[in-house]
């Protein structure tokens, strides 16, 4: 989010590609993060504001950085709000609105990917390489086991010892050496 | 005149950052003790240079020399002079300054508080740091360099970006630097031991301490970031897993998997190549965190376009320092033995889960951020990645993590008994499932799962605490208050350390499961005088009106919140629109306490006095940032550990009296 960490897109431009830039970076509203509110639409019942919060906030402006419908000021966002409490309005469900969304902009949109083969990449590639990983740890407590006893050779004991003063700390003695 | 000064110094800083990373590293590997002895002054040198040109920026700052470019485009006459100072790292060029000053501090400090370290690991360590300096200083000087003129000079800077002129924002990034930077210090230490071939448990206990400052400075930059994109941004979330943040919490995963692997390898010389490759990964991923922000690349892959020379810079770096270390790993790594044998159950099976965990974790936020990045690349079409994902990949595995967690630290090394164990912890095990079953019958959990796992787990580790301190105790012989005051004053504080630090971790998982599952917020249309109910808070509209700041002008509309007939708190939250021009900015106001925050943030004036405004409640949310909090404390603890100052004495008191075995 600090958006400090963002490049100056700025630098290195003549002046008037400057101005012409920054006009497009507020246009976009890129720098804006001040609140919005739900005032403007009216719901029936708490709840259905409540999924209409939920809703937007799964959905991404797709002119920002990185805002959801639901915190960017963006005008294609606020156009966007407008549709989907439209078609709220108008009955439709979660999923009716959601297919429509993708159908029109793509997976893109929606901050909660799908499960889908296309995805299944994002969706299980992190366990796959997870389970590589415990596989190779399950190995190594496994072989550590059977391992003969080396723990610290003599000339480590040594330097160790060049370090110590009259520390007391025994690492054999349970958990109270940390 | 003085930003050519600083401009000049930045030069000298380079060639003594080239000296450094030449001399004392030929002259460890050949025997040449002068060339060796040279390491602290060029380091030395480097950071008086770097501090000459850092103080120069901000002079230039000060006196709004607006003939730098870079002061033109981040500030203005009107910015008060706190904000002034602030702005020097609000952009890029600055930033980087701000890293290569503290990079030459980090490397004076190795250099002033080394004297027990052998002098061919100073030479080297201070090599390895020179060597990183350079990259740092090549790209400043060649790509963005922050002391660059502009002609004609412009009246009046474009000021600050307004979201940056904030306390919270002035002091983030360089907390978050200390800490990216630190690590340098554990990956120097890491690369020299490779080059010297020693790898041993004495390396682990040098780098053990460089390498939890690092990571405690590191936390608070992120939890202060947190905590700034909470009250600043006015949308009342804490974390968002934007890329940028995701690039601050990976080198703290894989540094919280260091802190933890280095135990093992300076307590049982065990796990040393891997202590080695975490070591590397942690600044890698620091230095990848660094430049892929930078450089724009996150937003899209097309940003790399925009500014090509950065970019190929970056790229060539990157590729030069993480596949240079790799590739001396590759060849060094091999000849390190393993150390001692242990059994499944035992400390350092828990703390390799450990790690196993929080690599995972980073494979997982690595993941994430990259994944639209990976898809666009070849094709598969644009998706984004955002909190329901993250979320919902975390939660799968955060319980285990938790539950490990009031396990590993009851475990003895080398091998424990299951029975042992058990008798140590089943009281912490039989409290907490008390108290799950408690908190899913109360009102508490919601009809939400997650709120009696997460309050569960908490209690687990505060408890299960609470016995590994009681159990350390109960063998010495003073009653359990000196003892402990004994223990804390002898050798005892790592272990303090560690416990504070991990009931941070108890109160963050309060904070966490807490916040996301109670809070409430409120869109609203409130003229002035009404009044608003809302979990047993009534907010009080008294108005708006129009004030003046030093470079904005607001809206400020007054708020009192009533809990029963008592007013708690008077609340201003502000609408600002910044004279240097850009999007109005909402400043939220906060009512901040230690069970719950009331926030309210101000939208859009909707006509005759009134307003559309969004109010929060915020459960437990403090428990996040003060769990981070004791986390970093704990690590500042262990810090402070006896054994660690030993040095200073062992240098005026005559060698002997060496108790520790290990």
């Amino acid at each position: 989010m600090p958006p400090l960490l963002k490049k100056d897109p700025l630098i290195k431009m003549s002046p008037v590609i400057k101005s012409l830039a920054l006009g497009a970076l507020l246009l976009l509203g890129s720098g804006s993060l001040s609140a919005y509110t739900l005032e403007e639409f009216q719901f029936d019942s708490p709840e259905q504001q409540t999924e209409f919060r939920e809703l937007i906030a799964k959905l991404r402006c797709l002119v920002c950085q990185n805002e959801s419908l639901a915190g960017s000021q963006a005008e294609l966002a606020q156009d966007l709000r407008n549709e989907v409490y439209r078609m709220m309005r108008a009955g439709q469900s979660q999923d009716e609105i959601l297919d429509f969304l993708v159908e029109r902009y793509g997976d893109f949109v929606l901050y909660d990917p799908p499960l889908k083969p296309s995805t299944y990449l994002l969706w299980f590639g992190p366990f796959v390489l997870i389970g590589i990983a415990g596989f190779v740890v399950v190995r190594t407590i496994l072989a550590k086991k059977r391992a003969t006893d080396e723990p610290i050779s003599a000339s480590e004991q040594e330097r160790l010892q060049a370090l110590l003063d009259n520390s007391t700390d025994s690492p054999s003695s349970g958990p109270r050496s940390t | 005149m003085i930003p050519e000064l600083g401009h000049l110094a930045l030069i000298f800083a380079l060639i003594l950052a080239t000296a450094q990373a030449a001399m004392p590293l030929a002259g460890s590997l050949t025997g040449n003790r002068p060339w060796m002895t040279m390491a602290r002054p060029l380091a030395y040198g480097q950071f008086v240079f770097v501090a000459i040109a850092f103080v120069a920026l901000v002079e230039a700052f000060l006196i709004s020399d607006f003939s730098v470019l870079y002061v033109a485009q981040h500030s203005n006459t009107l910015l008060p002079d706190i904000y002034k100072v602030s702005a020097v790292w609000g952009g890029h060029e600055g930033s980087l300054l701000l890293w290569a000053l503290m990079m030459s501090g980090w490397g004076a400090a190795v250099s002033a508080f080394s004297r027990n370290l052998p002098l061919p690991v100073v030479a080297r360590v201070l090599s390895v740091m020179g060597m990183v300096a350079i990259g740092f200083f090549l790209f400043m000087l060649l790509t963005s360099n922050p002391f660059e003129r502009l002609f004609p000079v412009p009246p009046e800077g474009r000021d600050l970006n307004p979201l940056l002129q904030d306390f919270g924002l002035a002091i983030h990034p360089p907390m978050l630097y200390m800490g990216y930077v630190g690590f340098s210090v554990a990956f120097a230490f890491a690369i020299a031991a490779l080059i010297g071939g020693k790898l041993d448990a004495a390396w682990a206990r040098w780098s053990r301490p460089w390498t939890t400052v690092a990571w405690v400075f590191l936390t608070i930059g992120i939890a202060l970031g947190s905590w700034w994109a909470y009250y600043e941004l006015g949308w009342g979330g804490w974390w968002f897993w934007d890329p940028v943040e995701n690039a601050s919490l990976m080198p703290w995963l894989v540094g919280t998997a260091l802190i933890h692997s280095l135990a093992v390898t300076e307590k049982r010389a065990a796990f040393k190549s891997w202590t080695v490759l975490l070591a590397i990964s942690a600044f890698s991923l620091s230095l990848l965190g660094t430049f892929l922000v930078r450089s724009g690349v996150l937003t899209s892959v097309h940003a790399f376009a925009t500014d090509p020379e950065r970019g190929l810079f970056i790229l060539i770096f990157l590729c030069i320092v993480i596949g240079g270390s790799l590739a001396l790993y590759a060849w060094r790594a091999p000849e390190v033995s393993e150390g001692g044998r242990f059994d499944l159950l035992s400390r350092e099976s828990a703390l390799l889960l450990n790690n196993l965990l929080f690599v995972a974790f980073t494979v997982l936020v690595l993941f994430g951020t990259l994944a639209p990045l990976i898809y666009e690349a070849f094709d598969l079409g644009k998706i984004s990645v955002g909190f329901p994902w993250f979320n919902k990949m975390f939660l799968a595995l955060a319980p285990f993590l938790a539950l490990l967690l009031g396990i590993g630290p009851a475990t003895r090394w080398k091998s424990d008994q299951p029975s042992r164990l058990t008798k140590q912890l089943w009281l912490a095990f039989a409290l907490s499932i008390g108290v799950l079953t408690l908190t899913s019958m109360s009102a508490v959990s919601g009809d939400d799962l997650w709120v009696p796992i997460g309050i569960a787990l908490a209690a687990w580790l505060l408890f299960s605490h609470l016995l590994i301190v009681r159990d350390r105790l109960k063998h010495k012989q003073q009653g359990w208050r000196q003892a402990m005051v004994a223990d804390f004053s002898g050798n005892g504080r790592s272990f303090y350390g560690m416990v504070v630090a991990h009931l941070g971790v108890a109160m963050f998982i309060v904070g966490v499961t807490m916040v996301s599952n109670h809070q409430i917020e409120k869109d609203l249309r409130m003229s002035p005088g009404d009044s608003h109910e809302m979990a047993g808070y009534r907010f009080e509209f008294l108005g708006a009106q129009k004030v003046n700041g030093p470079n904005y002008r607001a809206d400020q509309g007054h708020f009192l919140v009533y809990r029963g007939e008592r007013q708690i708190a008077e609340l201003f939250p502000e609408k600002r629109s910044y004279l240097g021009g850009g999007m109005p900015m909402t400043e939220a106001a906060i009512d901040a306490g230690f069970f719950r925050d009331v926030y309210v943030s101000l939208g859009e004036a909707v006509g005759g006095g009134d307003w559309a405004l969004r109010l929060y409640y915020k459960p437990y949310v403090r428990w996040i940032w003060l769990g981070a909090a004791l986390m970093a404390l704990g690590g500042a603890i262990a810090v402070s550990d006896r054994r660690y100052r030993i040095a200073r004495a062992r240098s005026t008191a005559p060698a002997g009296a060496v108790g520790a075995k290990a």
